[in-house]
């Protein structure tokens, strides 16, 4: 496996085709064996599966676990002396968790990733940052979830931070109006969960009547449609409130979830998701899971080179997408690029921002 | 008060903890030194000194040992 030094410092979209397909092939092949020496779940899991690995020709063909399994299974590949900390998915009440094992290799190489993945759409500069989201949620360790853990993994890329909303999940307009008193003419990176941001910051601003320009912003948001799809609101009117009450253009939706944290597929300024040279997407069409061509919507598999610690590298949404294309998007970055159509009928309610239940 | 003072008032402000007991510190080894703590401990540094840590360093700013290298590379010399 490539060393953990020389791994985070690839360029994020820099890997055409064939090149990319032998990299992940190798890489994931051995990620395999890894885990099957280290966690006697997955060594189980590996030697019943009908491909053997040396015969393996693509990572597609290699054991892809339903990310389900995380929350019935304790699957890790590490001594517990060795662990560092446990990312769970809050799942609403009633819900299974996801418990993600994360010793410190893992999770710096995480670290590492986000940062340069983020980094292409950022900059190299750290920014001035308005998390629009409420500081009770690092405040408070029992709300501390995957959406404290966003907050925290995308805090590395401020400068100074304020939060948009108070306690009590109200704009903070007073804070705001300093905030952006101070920072006149820069940069400002925004970062949020999308159902968050529509319900507390756009639908804040306008119960105050407040307009700040947000026209330097760079909005960076993740977590899912769910709840803004339930409610009809298309990826454009959620664009287009952003611009009209506070005029941030330029606005980037993130896939990614706790089970891979790091690798997150970033949506580029025309749109499409897209897979950074750590990991890839594969669809896989859910009769027999068999691989879907460009274009054909199916299961969203995701193969990460990042999980260490767990064996969570190859791992079978129940997201369901399509592939647009590959290493031709006309904003010039490499690599597969693809967009969500929602989650499969009849499965369990999850996501970051769903994390967040409305009291009536 | 010279710089080593500074970095030392630094970290125990940052993390909370004892200057006597600083020196000996890794991240994610105490409760006080996690993720929250890291930023913390970053801006305090930044402060101190007058500089901007740059995302890498803040990601390799691994112990009290280690942050000692980096700041040397912004020309703090402890």
């Amino acid at each position: 496996m490539t060393d953990l030094q020389t791994l985070p410092s690839l360029p994020p979209y820099g890997m055409a085709k064939e090149e990319k397909r032998a990299f992940l092939t190798a890489e994931l092949t051995q990620l395999c064996d890894w885990h099957a020496q280290r966690c006697p779940e997955y060594g189980r899991i590996l030697s019943a599966w009908p491909t053997r690995l040396e015969k393996a020709a693509s990572y597609e063909q290699l054991p892809f676990l339903p990310v389900r399994l995380f929350k019935e299974f304790s699957l890790k590949s590490v001594a517990d002396e060795a662990l560092h900390k446990t990312m769970t998915s809050s799942g609403t009440t009633g819900q299974q968790v996801s418990k993600i094992y994360l010793d410190r290799e893992t999770s710096a190489l995480q670290s590492k990733v986000l940062a340069k993945i983020v980094g292409e759409f950022l900059g190299k500069q750290r920014l001035p940052m308005i998390i629009l989201d409420s500081s009770a949620v690092i405040k408070n360790p029992a709300m501390f979830s995957a959406r404290g853990a966003g907050i925290l993994g995308f805090s590395i890329f401020a400068r100074e931070k304020v939060y948009a909303l108070n306690e009590r999940m109200e704009l903070d307009v007073e804070a705001l109006k300093a905030f952006l008193d101070k920072h006149q003419g820069e940069d400002i990176f925004l970062f949020g969960f999308t159902f968050m941001i529509w319900q507390h910051f756009c639908a804040g601003l306008h119960k105050a009547g407040y307009q700040p320009d947000l026209s330097k912003g760079i909005l960076i948001h993740g977590g899912g449609w769910k709840k803004l799809a339930d409610q009809k609101i298309s990826t454009e009117r959620f664009k287009a409130e952003l611009r009209e009450t506070c005029g941030v253009t330029r606005v980037h939706n993130y896939y990614g979830m706790v089970e891979q944290t790091g690798t997150i597929y970033m949506e580029c300024e025309h749109g499409h998701l897209h897979a950074p040279t750590w990991s890839d997407v594969t669809i896989r069409r859910p009769e027999d899971f068999s691989v879907a061509d460009k274009n054909e919507s199916g299961l969203i598999q995701v193969s990460s080179l990042l999980p260490r610690s767990y064996p969570g590298h190859i791992l079978l949404t129940e997201d369901e997408g399509r592939i647009l294309g590959e290493d031709d998007c006309p904003c010039g970055r490499m690599g597969k690029y693809f967009e969500i159509a929602g989650r499969i009928q009849r499965a369990e309610v999850r996501g970051c921002s769903d994390t967040y239940e409305q009291k009536a | 008060m010279t710089n080593l003072e500074k970095y030392v008032k630094a970290f125990s402000e940052a993390l909370e903890v004892p200057e006597s007991e600083v020196s000996t510190l890794v991240y994610g080894e105490s409760a006080a030194w996690d993720s929250v703590g890291h930023m913390t401990l970053i801006a305090a540094l930044e402060d101190a000194f007058d500089i901007m840590v740059d995302m890498d360093d803040i990601i390799d700013l691994s112990s009290f040992e280690k942050g000692k290298e980096i700041l040397a590379k912004y020309d703090v010399e402890l």
